[in-house]
Protein backbone atom coordinates (compact mmCIF):
# COMPACT_ATOMS: atom_id res chain seq x y z
CA UNK A 1 0.00 0.00 0.00
CA UNK A 2 1.57 3.69 -0.44
CA UNK A 3 -0.01 6.25 1.74
CA UNK A 4 -2.89 7.12 -0.58
CA UNK A 5 -3.84 3.76 -0.01
CA UNK A 6 -4.33 4.40 3.80
CA UNK A 7 -7.42 6.08 2.61
CA UNK A 8 -9.88 3.59 2.04
CA UNK A 9 -13.35 4.26 0.31
CA UNK A 10 -16.09 1.64 0.04
CA UNK A 11 -19.74 0.59 0.60
CA UNK A 12 -20.77 -0.82 4.00
CA UNK A 13 -22.00 -4.20 2.54
CA UNK A 14 -23.18 -5.37 6.40
CA UNK A 15 -23.35 -4.54 10.11
CA UNK A 16 -22.74 -7.81 12.24
CA UNK A 17 -23.34 -8.00 15.82
CA UNK A 18 -20.63 -8.35 19.11
CA UNK A 19 -18.74 -11.77 19.06
CA UNK A 20 -18.48 -12.88 15.17
CA UNK A 21 -16.66 -16.05 15.53
CA UNK A 22 -13.95 -17.54 13.18
CA UNK A 23 -16.43 -20.34 12.56
CA UNK A 24 -19.39 -18.08 11.66
CA UNK A 25 -16.26 -16.23 9.25
CA UNK A 26 -14.94 -19.15 8.26
CA UNK A 27 -16.26 -22.88 9.28
CA UNK A 28 -13.78 -25.42 10.70
CA UNK A 29 -14.76 -28.00 7.57
CA UNK A 30 -12.64 -25.80 5.26
CA UNK A 31 -9.31 -25.92 7.12
CA UNK A 32 -8.00 -28.02 4.65
CA UNK A 33 -7.60 -25.61 2.57
CA UNK A 34 -4.78 -23.98 2.62
CA UNK A 35 -4.17 -22.28 -0.58
CA UNK A 36 -5.19 -18.77 0.62
CA UNK A 37 -7.10 -17.07 -2.28
CA UNK A 38 -9.16 -20.45 -2.42
CA UNK A 39 -11.09 -19.61 1.18
CA UNK A 40 -12.69 -16.62 -0.68
CA UNK A 41 -15.43 -19.03 -1.61
CA UNK A 42 -16.56 -19.85 1.92
CA UNK A 43 -16.84 -16.80 3.58
CA UNK A 44 -19.73 -16.22 6.82
CA UNK A 45 -21.00 -19.45 4.61
CA UNK A 46 -23.11 -20.88 7.83
CA UNK A 47 -24.20 -17.32 9.19
CA UNK A 48 -24.33 -15.18 6.49
CA UNK A 49 -24.22 -17.15 3.12
CA UNK A 50 -25.48 -13.98 0.74
CA UNK A 51 -22.83 -11.83 1.74
CA UNK A 52 -20.11 -14.23 -0.56
CA UNK A 53 -22.55 -13.14 -3.38
CA UNK A 54 -23.26 -9.53 -2.82
CA UNK A 55 -19.70 -8.53 -1.89
CA UNK A 56 -17.89 -5.92 -4.26
CA UNK A 57 -14.46 -5.66 -4.32
CA UNK A 58 -13.26 -2.94 -1.32
CA UNK A 59 -17.16 -3.08 0.81
CA UNK A 60 -16.65 -2.92 4.07
CA UNK A 61 -18.06 -4.89 6.95
CA UNK A 62 -19.38 -3.49 10.23
CA UNK A 63 -18.96 -5.50 13.79
CA UNK A 64 -20.13 -4.94 17.19
CA UNK A 65 -17.25 -6.25 19.95
CA UNK A 66 -14.84 -9.20 20.15
CA UNK A 67 -14.62 -9.24 16.00
CA UNK A 68 -13.12 -12.40 14.57
CA UNK A 69 -12.90 -14.48 18.39
CA UNK A 70 -12.37 -18.16 18.73
CA UNK A 71 -9.78 -20.35 16.37
CA UNK A 72 -6.55 -18.99 15.64
CA UNK A 73 -7.27 -19.97 12.03
CA UNK A 74 -5.97 -17.36 9.31
CA UNK A 75 -8.22 -18.51 6.78
CA UNK A 76 -10.69 -16.11 8.77
CA UNK A 77 -8.58 -13.17 7.76
CA UNK A 78 -7.91 -14.70 3.83
CA UNK A 79 -11.38 -15.35 3.48
CA UNK A 80 -12.68 -11.46 4.16
CA UNK A 81 -9.38 -10.13 2.23
CA UNK A 82 -9.38 -12.43 -0.85
CA UNK A 83 -13.00 -12.29 -0.83
CA UNK A 84 -12.67 -8.44 -1.95
CA UNK A 85 -13.41 -6.76 1.53
CA UNK A 86 -11.23 -3.87 2.09
CA UNK A 87 -11.80 -3.30 5.44
CA UNK A 88 -13.32 -4.31 9.08
CA UNK A 89 -14.92 -1.80 11.69
CA UNK A 90 -15.44 -3.36 14.62
CA UNK A 91 -16.02 -2.28 18.34
CA UNK A 92 -12.98 -4.46 19.35
CA UNK A 93 -10.98 -7.31 18.02
CA UNK A 94 -9.73 -10.44 19.39
CA UNK A 95 -6.30 -10.66 19.80
CA UNK A 96 -5.52 -13.37 17.07
CA UNK A 97 -7.83 -12.22 14.54
CA UNK A 98 -6.24 -8.80 14.84
CA UNK A 99 -2.68 -10.08 14.40
CA UNK A 100 -3.81 -11.95 11.35
CA UNK A 101 -5.49 -9.75 9.60
CA UNK A 102 -2.02 -7.20 10.43
CA UNK A 103 -0.12 -9.88 8.75
CA UNK A 104 -1.80 -10.56 5.83
CA UNK A 105 -2.76 -6.51 4.94
CA UNK A 106 -6.64 -6.34 5.88
CA UNK A 107 -7.10 -2.78 7.27
CA UNK A 108 -8.94 -3.28 10.46
CA UNK A 109 -10.56 0.16 12.39
CA UNK A 110 -11.78 0.27 16.17
CA UNK A 111 -15.24 2.09 16.70
CA UNK A 112 -17.52 1.12 19.17
CA UNK A 113 -20.03 3.38 18.07
CA UNK A 114 -19.78 2.33 14.88
CA UNK A 115 -22.49 -0.62 14.17
CA UNK A 116 -25.05 1.90 15.85
CA UNK A 117 -24.30 4.51 13.53
CA UNK A 118 -23.14 3.27 10.61
CA UNK A 119 -26.16 1.63 7.78
CA UNK A 120 -26.26 -1.38 5.59
CA UNK A 121 -25.39 0.63 2.35
CA UNK A 122 -23.30 3.53 3.58
CA UNK A 123 -20.46 4.98 1.78
CA UNK A 124 -17.38 5.84 3.70
CA UNK A 125 -14.72 7.14 3.62
CA UNK A 126 -11.58 6.00 6.07
CA UNK A 127 -8.55 7.83 6.39
CA UNK A 128 -6.29 5.29 8.47
CA UNK A 129 -3.54 7.06 9.28
CA UNK A 130 -5.91 9.44 11.10
CA UNK A 131 -8.20 7.09 12.40
CA UNK A 132 -11.29 9.01 11.04
CA UNK A 133 -13.93 7.09 9.57
CA UNK A 134 -16.36 9.91 7.24
CA UNK A 135 -19.86 8.62 6.74
CA UNK A 136 -20.15 10.12 3.17
CA UNK A 137 -24.26 9.22 3.28
CA UNK A 138 -24.89 10.45 6.39
CA UNK A 139 -22.26 13.41 6.85
CA UNK A 140 -21.04 12.02 10.15
CA UNK A 141 -17.69 11.29 10.86
CA UNK A 142 -16.67 9.13 13.17
CA UNK A 143 -13.03 9.05 15.11
CA UNK A 144 -10.93 5.60 15.80
CA UNK A 145 -7.43 4.84 16.90
CA UNK A 146 -5.16 6.03 14.10
CA UNK A 147 -3.27 3.14 12.98
CA UNK A 148 0.14 2.62 15.21
CA UNK A 149 3.59 2.95 13.58
CA UNK A 150 3.76 -1.02 13.65
CA UNK A 151 0.47 -1.59 11.68
CA UNK A 152 1.02 1.30 9.64
CA UNK A 153 3.89 0.18 8.37
CA UNK A 154 2.96 -3.42 7.94
CA UNK A 155 0.02 -2.57 5.83
CA UNK A 156 2.35 -0.12 3.61
CA UNK A 157 4.69 -3.22 3.43
CA UNK A 158 1.35 -5.11 1.85
CA UNK A 159 1.78 -7.79 5.25
CA UNK A 160 4.07 -9.64 6.60
CA UNK A 161 5.68 -11.81 3.86
CA UNK A 162 6.63 -9.07 1.85
CA UNK A 163 8.16 -7.61 4.96
CA UNK A 164 10.24 -10.51 6.14
CA UNK A 165 11.19 -11.14 1.87
CA UNK A 166 12.35 -7.62 1.69
CA UNK A 167 14.65 -8.19 4.93
CA UNK A 168 15.94 -11.28 4.24
CA UNK A 169 16.08 -12.28 0.80
CA UNK A 170 18.24 -10.90 -1.63
CA UNK A 171 16.53 -10.24 -4.95
CA UNK B 1 7.52 -2.34 41.63
CA UNK B 2 7.58 -6.06 40.98
CA UNK B 3 6.68 -8.21 38.14
CA UNK B 4 3.60 -10.65 37.60
CA UNK B 5 4.45 -14.06 35.61
CA UNK B 6 4.03 -12.62 32.30
CA UNK B 7 5.83 -9.91 32.45
CA UNK B 8 8.80 -11.98 34.29
CA UNK B 9 8.79 -14.22 31.30
CA UNK B 10 8.78 -11.59 28.53
CA UNK B 11 11.75 -9.53 30.49
CA UNK B 12 13.83 -12.74 30.35
CA UNK B 13 12.71 -13.39 26.60
CA UNK B 14 13.52 -10.28 25.34
CA UNK B 15 16.34 -9.32 27.52
CA UNK B 16 15.70 -6.93 29.52
CA UNK B 17 15.68 -6.83 33.16
CA UNK B 18 12.09 -4.45 33.61
CA UNK B 19 8.81 -4.97 31.25
CA UNK B 20 5.81 -3.34 32.05
CA UNK B 21 2.22 -3.86 30.61
CA UNK B 22 1.67 -2.10 27.15
CA UNK B 23 5.47 -2.05 25.92
CA UNK B 24 5.90 -3.52 22.86
CA UNK B 25 8.79 -6.55 23.73
CA UNK B 26 10.63 -8.63 20.91
CA UNK B 27 10.65 -12.10 22.34
CA UNK B 28 13.06 -15.20 21.83
CA UNK B 29 10.59 -18.14 21.07
CA UNK B 30 11.67 -21.53 22.75
CA UNK B 31 8.88 -23.58 20.80
CA UNK B 32 7.00 -23.52 17.77
CA UNK B 33 3.93 -25.74 17.27
CA UNK B 34 2.22 -26.86 14.55
CA UNK B 35 -1.04 -29.25 13.85
CA UNK B 36 -2.29 -29.97 10.20
CA UNK B 37 -2.48 -25.79 9.60
CA UNK B 38 1.51 -26.19 9.50
CA UNK B 39 0.64 -26.76 5.71
CA UNK B 40 -0.48 -22.81 5.63
CA UNK B 41 2.22 -21.79 7.84
CA UNK B 42 4.47 -23.97 5.20
CA UNK B 43 3.19 -22.03 2.26
CA UNK B 44 4.05 -18.57 3.48
CA UNK B 45 6.83 -19.64 4.69
CA UNK B 46 7.84 -20.86 1.37
CA UNK B 47 6.74 -17.10 0.05
CA UNK B 48 8.89 -15.65 2.37
CA UNK B 49 11.34 -17.54 -0.02
CA UNK B 50 14.11 -18.34 3.47
CA UNK B 51 15.33 -21.82 2.52
CA UNK B 52 16.30 -23.46 6.32
CA UNK B 53 13.91 -22.66 9.36
CA UNK B 54 15.64 -20.89 12.25
CA UNK B 55 15.95 -23.63 14.76
CA UNK B 56 14.89 -27.49 13.22
CA UNK B 57 14.66 -28.72 16.96
CA UNK B 58 12.27 -25.98 18.31
CA UNK B 59 9.58 -27.16 15.84
CA UNK B 60 7.11 -29.64 17.22
CA UNK B 61 4.05 -30.94 14.38
CA UNK B 62 1.64 -32.78 16.10
CA UNK B 63 -1.69 -33.81 13.34
CA UNK B 64 -4.37 -33.74 15.63
CA UNK B 65 -7.51 -32.66 13.81
CA UNK B 66 -8.29 -35.02 10.72
CA UNK B 67 -6.73 -37.94 12.02
CA UNK B 68 -6.61 -40.41 10.29
CA UNK B 69 -6.95 -38.35 7.41
CA UNK B 70 -10.72 -38.40 6.47
CA UNK B 71 -10.00 -36.83 3.13
CA UNK B 72 -7.23 -36.64 0.05
CA UNK B 73 -7.22 -33.29 0.28
CA UNK B 74 -5.95 -33.97 3.91
CA UNK B 75 -4.06 -36.76 3.28
CA UNK B 76 -2.61 -34.11 0.51
CA UNK B 77 -1.15 -31.81 3.44
CA UNK B 78 -0.38 -34.43 6.18
CA UNK B 79 1.92 -35.71 3.22
CA UNK B 80 3.32 -32.42 2.66
CA UNK B 81 3.87 -31.55 5.93
CA UNK B 82 5.85 -34.85 6.53
CA UNK B 83 8.08 -34.13 3.93
CA UNK B 84 8.64 -30.61 4.63
CA UNK B 85 9.62 -31.75 8.24
CA UNK B 86 11.93 -34.29 6.75
CA UNK B 87 13.40 -31.80 4.67
CA UNK B 88 14.01 -29.16 7.18
CA UNK B 89 15.26 -31.73 9.85
CA UNK B 90 12.69 -31.23 11.91
CA UNK B 91 13.10 -34.66 14.38
CA UNK B 92 9.56 -33.84 16.60
CA UNK B 93 7.35 -34.84 14.18
CA UNK B 94 4.14 -36.72 16.41
CA UNK B 95 2.14 -38.48 13.59
CA UNK B 96 -1.11 -40.54 13.26
CA UNK B 97 -0.77 -43.01 15.82
CA UNK B 98 2.11 -41.34 17.68
CA UNK B 99 0.84 -38.96 19.39
CA UNK B 100 -2.83 -37.37 20.19
CA UNK B 101 -4.45 -33.88 20.51
CA UNK B 102 -1.29 -31.21 20.51
CA UNK B 103 -1.63 -29.84 23.66
CA UNK B 104 -1.63 -32.99 25.62
CA UNK B 105 1.29 -34.42 23.83
CA UNK B 106 3.40 -31.55 24.43
CA UNK B 107 3.57 -31.98 28.20
CA UNK B 108 3.20 -35.65 27.59
CA UNK B 109 6.71 -35.57 25.80
CA UNK B 110 8.60 -33.02 27.78
CA UNK B 111 8.08 -30.04 25.33
CA UNK B 112 7.28 -27.40 28.34
CA UNK B 113 8.34 -26.20 31.12
CA UNK B 114 8.08 -23.09 33.49
CA UNK B 115 9.47 -19.50 32.37
CA UNK B 116 9.46 -21.02 28.29
CA UNK B 117 7.83 -18.45 25.41
CA UNK B 118 5.59 -20.78 23.28
CA UNK B 119 3.64 -20.13 20.47
CA UNK B 120 1.28 -22.31 18.87
CA UNK B 121 -1.01 -22.32 15.45
CA UNK B 122 -3.94 -22.92 17.64
CA UNK B 123 -5.92 -20.84 19.77
CA UNK B 124 -5.93 -23.28 22.72
CA UNK B 125 -2.10 -23.24 22.66
CA UNK B 126 -3.16 -20.95 26.22
CA UNK B 127 -3.24 -24.69 27.91
CA UNK B 128 0.39 -25.06 28.03
CA UNK B 129 0.10 -22.13 31.26
CA UNK B 130 -0.75 -24.78 33.62
CA UNK B 131 3.27 -25.91 33.24
CA UNK B 132 4.37 -22.08 33.89
CA UNK B 133 4.47 -21.29 30.14
CA UNK B 134 4.00 -18.25 28.63
CA UNK B 135 1.95 -20.28 25.77
CA UNK B 136 -0.55 -18.05 23.14
CA UNK B 137 -1.72 -18.76 20.22
CA UNK B 138 -1.01 -17.09 16.81
CA UNK B 139 -1.81 -17.33 13.03
CA UNK B 140 -0.14 -19.46 9.92
CA UNK B 141 1.87 -16.46 8.30
CA UNK B 142 2.78 -14.41 12.02
CA UNK B 143 4.60 -18.53 12.64
CA UNK B 144 6.08 -18.73 8.98
CA UNK B 145 7.40 -15.17 10.62
CA UNK B 146 8.72 -17.45 13.69
CA UNK B 147 9.88 -20.01 11.59
CA UNK B 148 12.12 -17.30 9.95
CA UNK B 149 13.51 -14.87 12.68
CA UNK B 150 13.06 -17.24 15.79
CA UNK B 151 11.37 -14.69 17.58
CA UNK B 152 8.12 -12.39 17.74
CA UNK B 153 6.97 -8.76 19.05
CA UNK B 154 4.36 -9.05 21.83
CA UNK B 155 2.66 -6.48 23.95
CA UNK B 156 3.25 -6.63 27.13
CA UNK B 157 -0.28 -7.97 28.71
CA UNK B 158 -1.54 -6.17 31.84
CA UNK B 159 -2.69 -9.38 34.32
CA UNK B 160 -6.17 -10.45 36.09
CA UNK B 161 -5.74 -12.47 39.44
CA UNK B 162 -7.85 -14.80 40.33
CA UNK B 163 -8.42 -16.06 43.52
CA UNK B 164 -10.18 -19.46 44.30
CA UNK B 165 -11.03 -21.01 47.60
CA UNK B 166 -13.17 -23.58 48.79
CA UNK B 167 -13.99 -27.44 48.32
CA UNK B 168 -16.02 -28.34 45.08
CA UNK B 169 -19.47 -29.69 45.27
CA UNK B 170 -20.08 -33.40 44.31
CA UNK B 171 -19.31 -33.25 40.83
CA UNK B 172 -18.27 -30.08 40.02
CA UNK B 173 -14.92 -29.78 38.91
CA UNK B 174 -12.47 -26.87 36.88
CA UNK B 175 -14.98 -27.06 33.87
CA UNK B 176 -17.46 -25.50 35.83
CA UNK B 177 -15.12 -22.93 37.51
CA UNK B 178 -14.17 -21.84 34.40
CA UNK B 179 -17.27 -21.63 32.70
CA UNK B 180 -18.59 -20.03 35.70
CA UNK B 181 -15.72 -17.37 35.21
CA UNK B 182 -16.20 -17.13 31.83
CA UNK B 183 -19.91 -16.03 31.88
CA UNK B 184 -19.37 -13.67 34.56
CA UNK B 185 -16.57 -11.43 33.09
CA UNK B 186 -17.67 -12.52 29.07
CA UNK B 187 -16.21 -13.94 26.11
CA UNK B 188 -14.20 -10.84 26.04
CA UNK B 189 -13.62 -10.40 29.67
CA UNK B 190 -9.64 -10.83 29.50
CA UNK B 191 -8.91 -9.95 25.69
CA UNK B 192 -5.31 -9.29 25.45
CA UNK B 193 -4.79 -10.36 28.99
CA UNK B 194 -2.79 -12.46 31.14
CA UNK B 195 -4.49 -13.95 33.65
CA UNK B 196 -2.89 -16.01 37.00
CA UNK B 197 -4.80 -18.22 39.00
CA UNK B 198 -4.27 -18.56 42.80
CA UNK B 199 -5.62 -20.18 45.82
CA UNK B 200 -5.91 -23.30 47.61
CA UNK B 201 -8.68 -24.92 44.98
CA UNK B 202 -6.19 -24.30 41.96
CA UNK B 203 -3.55 -25.64 44.63
CA UNK B 204 -5.13 -28.74 45.18
CA UNK B 205 -6.05 -29.64 41.52
CA UNK B 206 -4.30 -32.29 38.98
CA UNK B 207 -2.28 -30.80 36.68
CA UNK B 208 -5.11 -32.37 34.19
CA UNK B 209 -7.41 -29.87 35.93
CA UNK B 210 -4.96 -27.07 35.43
CA UNK B 211 -5.00 -27.55 31.79
CA UNK B 212 -8.66 -27.30 31.40
CA UNK B 213 -8.37 -23.97 33.44
CA UNK B 214 -5.80 -22.86 30.88
CA UNK B 215 -7.36 -24.27 27.94
CA UNK B 216 -10.76 -21.86 28.36
CA UNK B 217 -8.97 -18.91 29.85
CA UNK B 218 -8.89 -18.39 25.88
CA UNK B 219 -12.91 -18.35 25.90
CA UNK B 220 -12.65 -15.07 27.39
CA UNK B 221 -9.94 -13.98 25.26
CA UNK B 222 -6.56 -14.54 27.42
CA UNK B 223 -3.70 -14.05 26.12
CA UNK B 224 -1.84 -16.12 28.24
CA UNK B 225 -2.67 -17.75 31.95
CA UNK B 226 -0.89 -19.47 34.23
CA UNK B 227 -1.39 -21.78 37.00
CA UNK B 228 0.96 -22.34 40.03
CA UNK B 229 4.08 -23.23 39.83
CA UNK B 230 4.75 -25.61 42.82
CA UNK B 231 6.04 -29.35 43.89
CA UNK B 232 2.95 -30.61 42.11
CA UNK B 233 4.24 -29.56 38.36
CA UNK B 234 7.92 -30.02 39.33
CA UNK B 235 6.26 -33.85 39.96
CA UNK B 236 4.86 -33.93 36.58
CA UNK B 237 7.53 -32.76 34.64
CA UNK B 238 10.60 -34.75 36.01
CA UNK B 239 9.49 -38.11 34.70
CA UNK B 240 8.57 -35.94 31.39
CA UNK B 241 10.88 -33.16 30.60
CA UNK B 242 14.54 -32.79 30.55
CA UNK B 243 15.01 -28.93 29.71
CA UNK B 244 16.70 -27.59 33.38
CA UNK B 245 14.71 -24.96 34.40
CA UNK B 246 14.10 -21.80 37.00
CA UNK B 247 11.96 -24.20 39.93
CA UNK B 248 11.60 -20.46 41.72
CA UNK B 249 9.77 -18.92 39.04
CA UNK B 250 7.04 -16.73 40.82
CA UNK B 251 4.94 -13.99 40.03
CA UNK B 252 6.18 -10.59 42.81
CA UNK B 253 4.87 -10.82 45.69
CA UNK B 254 4.54 -6.77 44.84
CA UNK B 255 3.28 -7.58 41.62
CA UNK B 256 1.07 -5.30 40.33
CA UNK B 257 -2.24 -6.45 38.78
CA UNK B 258 -4.96 -5.16 36.82
CA UNK B 259 -7.94 -6.81 38.56
CA UNK B 260 -8.06 -9.65 41.52
CA UNK B 261 -11.42 -11.63 40.78
CA UNK B 262 -11.92 -13.53 44.06
CA UNK B 263 -14.38 -16.64 43.59
CA UNK B 264 -15.28 -19.58 46.35
CA UNK B 265 -16.36 -22.31 44.13
CA UNK B 266 -18.53 -24.19 47.27
CA UNK B 267 -20.66 -20.88 47.49
CA UNK B 268 -20.46 -19.41 44.26
CA UNK B 269 -21.06 -22.93 42.25
CA UNK B 270 -23.46 -25.07 43.50
CA UNK B 271 -24.66 -26.80 40.41
CA UNK B 272 -23.03 -27.57 36.83
CA UNK B 273 -22.27 -24.94 34.55
CA UNK B 274 -23.53 -25.21 31.07
CA UNK B 275 -22.42 -23.10 28.32
CA UNK B 276 -25.22 -22.80 25.87
CA UNK B 277 -25.61 -21.90 22.02
CA UNK B 278 -23.94 -20.82 20.39
CA UNK B 279 -21.69 -18.28 22.64
CA UNK B 280 -19.18 -19.61 25.07
CA UNK B 281 -20.07 -16.94 27.69
CA UNK B 282 -23.72 -18.18 27.61
CA UNK B 283 -23.39 -19.90 30.75
CA UNK B 284 -26.39 -21.22 32.87
CA UNK B 285 -26.58 -23.21 36.00
CA UNK B 286 -28.11 -26.43 34.74
CA UNK B 287 -31.41 -26.12 36.88
CA UNK B 288 -32.03 -23.33 34.75
CA UNK B 289 -32.55 -24.96 31.98
CA UNK B 290 -35.34 -27.20 31.80
CA UNK B 291 -35.44 -30.20 29.93
CA UNK B 292 -33.44 -30.34 26.98
CA UNK B 293 -33.15 -33.33 24.96
CA UNK B 294 -29.24 -34.26 24.16
CA UNK B 295 -28.71 -36.82 21.01
CA UNK B 296 -24.99 -36.51 21.41
CA UNK B 297 -22.78 -36.47 24.13
CA UNK B 298 -19.15 -35.88 23.22
CA UNK B 299 -16.16 -37.03 26.02
CA UNK B 300 -12.80 -35.82 24.43
CA UNK B 301 -10.61 -32.64 23.12
CA UNK B 302 -7.67 -30.52 24.53
CA UNK B 303 -10.09 -29.53 27.16
CA UNK B 304 -11.43 -32.49 28.61
CA UNK B 305 -10.47 -35.81 26.93
CA UNK B 306 -7.81 -36.60 29.90
CA UNK B 307 -7.35 -39.71 31.81
CA UNK B 308 -9.26 -38.62 35.18
CA UNK B 309 -12.34 -37.69 31.96
CA UNK B 310 -12.61 -40.97 31.06
CA UNK B 311 -12.06 -42.14 34.60
CA UNK B 312 -15.82 -40.21 36.16
CA UNK B 313 -17.48 -41.23 32.70
CA UNK B 314 -16.71 -44.85 33.63
CA UNK B 315 -17.49 -44.72 37.05
CA UNK B 316 -20.80 -42.54 36.21
CA UNK B 317 -21.44 -45.46 32.96
CA UNK B 318 -20.55 -48.51 35.05
CA UNK B 319 -23.83 -50.73 34.75
CA UNK B 320 -25.67 -48.52 32.77
CA UNK B 321 -26.26 -47.77 29.06
CA UNK B 322 -26.58 -44.78 26.86
CA UNK B 323 -30.14 -43.23 26.46
CA UNK B 324 -31.74 -45.79 23.13
CA UNK B 325 -32.29 -42.10 21.27
CA UNK B 326 -28.86 -40.77 22.38
CA UNK B 327 -25.16 -41.80 21.05
CA UNK B 328 -22.08 -41.25 23.42
CA UNK B 329 -18.51 -40.38 21.83
CA UNK B 330 -15.38 -40.56 23.57
CA UNK B 331 -12.26 -39.82 22.14
CA UNK B 332 -9.36 -39.94 24.60
CA UNK B 333 -6.78 -36.76 24.52
CA UNK B 334 -3.47 -39.14 23.04
CA UNK B 335 -2.57 -42.79 22.38
CA UNK B 336 -1.02 -43.09 25.90
CA UNK B 337 -4.27 -41.59 27.88
CA UNK B 338 -5.93 -44.46 25.46
CA UNK B 339 -3.77 -46.74 26.35
CA UNK B 340 -3.52 -46.31 30.48
CA UNK B 341 -7.46 -45.75 30.27
CA UNK B 342 -7.50 -49.32 28.78
CA UNK B 343 -5.31 -50.90 31.23
CA UNK B 344 -7.76 -49.34 33.66
CA UNK B 345 -10.67 -51.11 32.49
CA UNK B 346 -12.31 -47.56 31.61
CA UNK B 347 -12.55 -48.13 28.24
CA UNK B 348 -14.08 -51.65 28.85
CA UNK B 349 -17.13 -50.04 30.85
CA UNK B 350 -17.86 -47.42 28.40
CA UNK B 351 -18.13 -49.77 25.21
CA UNK B 352 -20.18 -51.85 27.57
CA UNK B 353 -22.34 -48.88 27.95
CA UNK B 354 -22.87 -48.22 24.29
CA UNK B 355 -20.02 -45.51 23.95
CA UNK B 356 -18.10 -45.49 20.52
CA UNK B 357 -14.82 -44.96 21.05
CA UNK B 358 -13.10 -42.84 19.04
CA UNK B 359 -9.39 -42.63 17.95
CA UNK B 360 -7.50 -39.76 19.78
CA UNK B 361 -7.50 -36.64 18.06
CA UNK B 362 -9.80 -33.38 18.08
CA UNK B 363 -12.49 -35.45 16.71
CA UNK B 364 -16.00 -33.50 15.88
CA UNK B 365 -14.91 -30.41 18.19
CA UNK B 366 -13.83 -28.28 15.19
CA UNK B 367 -16.97 -29.80 13.04
CA UNK B 368 -14.74 -32.16 10.43
CA UNK B 369 -15.50 -35.67 11.07
CA UNK B 370 -16.32 -38.54 13.70
CA UNK B 371 -20.11 -36.94 14.92
CA UNK B 372 -20.88 -34.26 12.87
CA UNK B 373 -24.60 -33.22 14.41
CA UNK B 374 -27.84 -32.85 11.97
CA UNK B 375 -29.85 -30.20 12.08
CA UNK B 376 -32.28 -30.03 15.26
CA UNK B 377 -29.87 -32.29 17.10
CA UNK B 378 -28.07 -31.24 20.35
CA UNK B 379 -24.76 -32.39 21.55
CA UNK B 380 -23.74 -32.20 25.59
CA UNK B 381 -20.16 -31.79 24.50
CA UNK B 382 -16.73 -31.48 27.20
CA UNK B 383 -15.05 -29.59 24.34
CA UNK B 384 -14.25 -26.06 24.31
CA UNK B 385 -16.79 -24.44 21.64
CA UNK B 386 -20.23 -23.97 20.86
CA UNK B 387 -20.18 -21.34 17.98
CA UNK B 388 -22.88 -21.67 15.55
CA UNK B 389 -22.21 -24.57 13.36
CA UNK B 390 -18.74 -25.57 15.33
CA UNK B 391 -20.09 -29.51 15.23
CA UNK B 392 -22.18 -29.69 12.05
CA UNK B 393 -25.25 -28.46 10.86
CA UNK B 394 -26.17 -24.57 12.10
CA UNK B 395 -29.20 -25.55 13.26
CA UNK B 396 -27.67 -27.86 15.73
CA UNK B 397 -26.96 -26.78 19.62
CA UNK B 398 -23.56 -27.60 21.06
CA UNK B 399 -23.90 -27.58 25.00
CA UNK B 400 -20.22 -27.75 26.56
CA UNK B 401 -20.26 -28.46 30.26
CA UNK B 402 -17.93 -31.19 32.31
CA UNK B 403 -17.26 -35.14 31.61
CA UNK B 404 -19.94 -35.83 34.33
CA UNK B 405 -22.69 -33.97 33.01
CA UNK B 406 -22.27 -35.48 29.70
CA UNK B 407 -22.27 -38.96 31.10
CA UNK B 408 -25.45 -38.60 33.27
CA UNK B 409 -26.93 -36.68 30.13
CA UNK B 410 -26.23 -39.41 28.01
CA UNK B 411 -28.23 -41.99 30.42
CA UNK B 412 -30.84 -40.00 30.25
CA UNK B 413 -30.89 -38.74 26.80
CA UNK B 414 -31.00 -35.08 28.17
CA UNK B 415 -29.30 -32.63 29.89
CA UNK B 416 -29.04 -33.94 33.26
CA UNK B 417 -27.09 -33.42 36.69
CA UNK B 418 -24.92 -36.11 37.66
CA UNK B 419 -26.45 -35.89 41.61
CA UNK B 420 -29.67 -36.61 40.21
CA UNK B 421 -28.88 -39.95 38.62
Amino acid sequence: MSNNDMIIKGRVVAVLGDNIDTDVIYPGRYLNITDKLDTAEHVFELAYPELRSEVQQGDIIVGGMNFGCGSSREQATAAIKYAGFGAVIAGSFARIFFRNSLNLGLPLINNAEACKKIKKGDQLEINLLEGTIKNLTSGETLQAPALDERAAYLLKEGGLIPYLRKKHVKT
Amino acid sequence: MGMTLAEKILARASGKDVVKPDEIVMAKVDLAMSHENGDVVRKSFAEIGVEKVWDPDKIVFILDHRVPAESEKTATTHKALREFARKQGIKHFYDVGRGGICHQVLPDKGHVYPGAVLVGTDSHTTTHGAFGTFSTGIGATEMAGVWTEGELWFKVPSTILVKVTGEFNPYICAKDLILYLIGKISASGADYRSVEFVGPTIDNMTIASRMVIANLSMEMGAKVAFLPIDQKLHDFLSTRCNTQYDKNLAADPDAVYEKVIEIDVNKDISEPQIACPHFVDNVKPLSQLGDVKIHQGVIGSCTNGRLEDLEIAAKILDGKTVHPECRLIIIPASQQILLEAINLGYIQTLIKSGAMINPPGCGPCVGVHQGILAAGENCASSTNRNFLGRMGSKDSGVYLCSPAVVAASAIKGKLTNPNDL
